[in-house]
């Protein structure tokens, strides 16, 4: 029996827009999950994707601020330059801590702090990118007994950190991002 | 639906039960921080101090004092830049200064000032703006090394190319190698830099009220505290300030989800700028 999800966290870099966009605008004005976005972007404090895919799509979008409580059928970004964490009371929270695989934000940490908050009610996602982050993340959250989807490398304009995320996380389901919008629609 | 009671991890209870000892042992409180970013930091500092489990190392840093500086080092030391985010800088001096400069004299806290970045910058900038020489400056943190570094005001030279890019987009009306001697891949910011500075140890968790304010600087530290702790801290910040002083927090920090949002208004809402109300 598979337990009812409460949360999906995406972690995509190079070529991230394209990706993306094709996951968040298929979902649906009923979609009731929050979906909480790490995207790895330079750090020079301007933040363009949450307001990018907030006339992209039809839930709502926002960049991320501390300690903001988690709502359904909300699309959270990182913002440029913290890291973006989850805590056990379902509020996210932000850290200036050093990068991670030289990634402020990072995936790895909001995927990790993710499975210790949602535990087996989280579906993880890794998509196109062109370094490792995400993959110890990813393995974080299926040890959790959460559910981890790759974007299939074949598919991805950066295949590395799909691969890695496969590499190290094995059981992962690999899926194209048409594949992986459709499977958020039925969750 | 059946609500599922998930049993507390192992490791979360002995994360609880270290900072808990580290509490009642040395009086540093992180026990109401945010958990995400503290059972990070702490599994790095577990990792490298070479212990296997938590309770091992709270076994450890109960018996040996020695220890705690370098636990210490992994729970609160902050690298920043100078300047870090321009446009809060020049928000201070387009936006802030004018009124502080209607005051005979100023008192500034730098709360959390870690190793000296953002201390320096408000320095310089009041130093710039003709202020300096009216200012105590007050920099306090519960880390007592990063306050020595923040003392000794010494930087990686191969980081003041940012803080120098920084200084200029902040408005600076000086250029930053006025203020540092550069050798041996360091640089040494000048001491008269410092004639206004009292350093301090002072924790947002358990020390009291510290003064009389007219701008207290806070920025990057509370989102290390969970929402009640932060109320706590804003707190401590309201009753610090003189009627109509100012707050400054980090660019992603607001007071919004805090009970003290009503005691403040927004001063330059983009920059996180808030100002203490009259009454």
């Amino acid at each position: 029996m598979s337990v009812q999800p409460e949360a999906i966290v995406i972690g995509a870099s190079a070529g991230a827009v394209e990706a993306l966009s094709v996951v968040l605008t298929a979902l649906p004005a009923s979609f009731r999950l929050p979906v909480i976005v790490v995207v790895h972007v330079p750090p020079d404090r301007r933040s363009v994707m949450a307001e990018l895919f907030q006339a992209k799509c039809v839930l709502p979008v926002q960049e991320a601020e501390d300690k903001q409580p988690i709502v359904g059928g909300t699309i959270y970004f990182a913002p440029p330059d913290y890291h973006l964490l989850i805590e056990v009371d379902r509020c996210l929270s932000l850290s200036s801590d050093e990068p991670v695989l030289f990634s402020r934000p990072s995936i790895d940490v909001l995927f990790e702090s993710a499975a210790d908050a949602y535990g087996p009610t989280m579906i993880a996602i890794v998509l196109t990118g062109a370094n490792h982050d995400g993959a110890a993340g990813l393995r974080a959250v299926v040890d959790a007994g959460g559910r981890g989807l790759v974007q299939d490398p074949e598919t991805a304009f950066a295949a590395a950190m799909p691969e890695a995320a496969i590499q190290m996380c094995p059981s992962a389901r690999v899926m194209s991002l048409e594949a992986i919008a459709q499977y958020l629609k039925e969750v | 639906m059946t609500e599922v009671t998930v049993p507390e991890k192992i490791e979360d209870i002995e994360i609880r039960l270290l900072l808990e000892a580290l509490f009642l042992k040395y009086h540093y409180d992180f026990r109401n921080y945010a958990m995400a970013s503290i059972k990070r930091r702490l599994k790095q500092a577990r990792q490298q101090l070479g212990f296997a489990t938590f309770s091992a190392l709270q076994e450890s840093l109960l018996h040996d004092p020695a220890l705690l500086p370098r636990l210490l080092r992994y729970l609160t030391v902050q690298v920043s830049e100078m300047f870090r985010d321009p446009g809060y800088f020049k928000a201070m001096r387009e936006k802030v200064v004018p009124h502080l400069r209607t005051y005979p004299s100023l008192k500034v806290w730098i709360a959390g000032c870690s190793t000296g970045e953002e201390l320096y910058s408000l320095v310089i900038l009041f130093r710039e703006e003709g202020l300096e020489d009216r200012t105590i400056f007050y920099a306090t943190d519960i880390n007592h090394e990063a306050l020595q570094a923040a003392e000794a005001g010494i930087f990686a030279l191969d980081r003041v190319a940012l803080f120098t890019e920084n200084h200029r987009k902040s408005g600076g009306k000086s250029s930053l190698s006025d203020y540092y001697q550069a050798a041996y891949g360091r640089v040494s910011f000048d001491k008269s830099l410092r004639r206004n500075v009292v350093f301090s140890d002072h924790s947002l968790v358990t020390d009291a009220v510290f003064a009389e304010m007219h701008l207290i600087s806070c920025r990057n530290v509370m989102i290390y505290f969970d929402s009640g702790l932060q109320d706590h801290a804003l707190g401590l910040f309201k009753d610090s300030l003189v009627r109509k002083g100012f707050l400054g927090l980090g660019s992603k920090e607001n007071l919004r989800f805090s009970r003290h949002a009503n005691a403040f208004t927004d001063f330059v809402r983009e920059e996180k700028i808030y100002q203490r109300r009259a009454e």
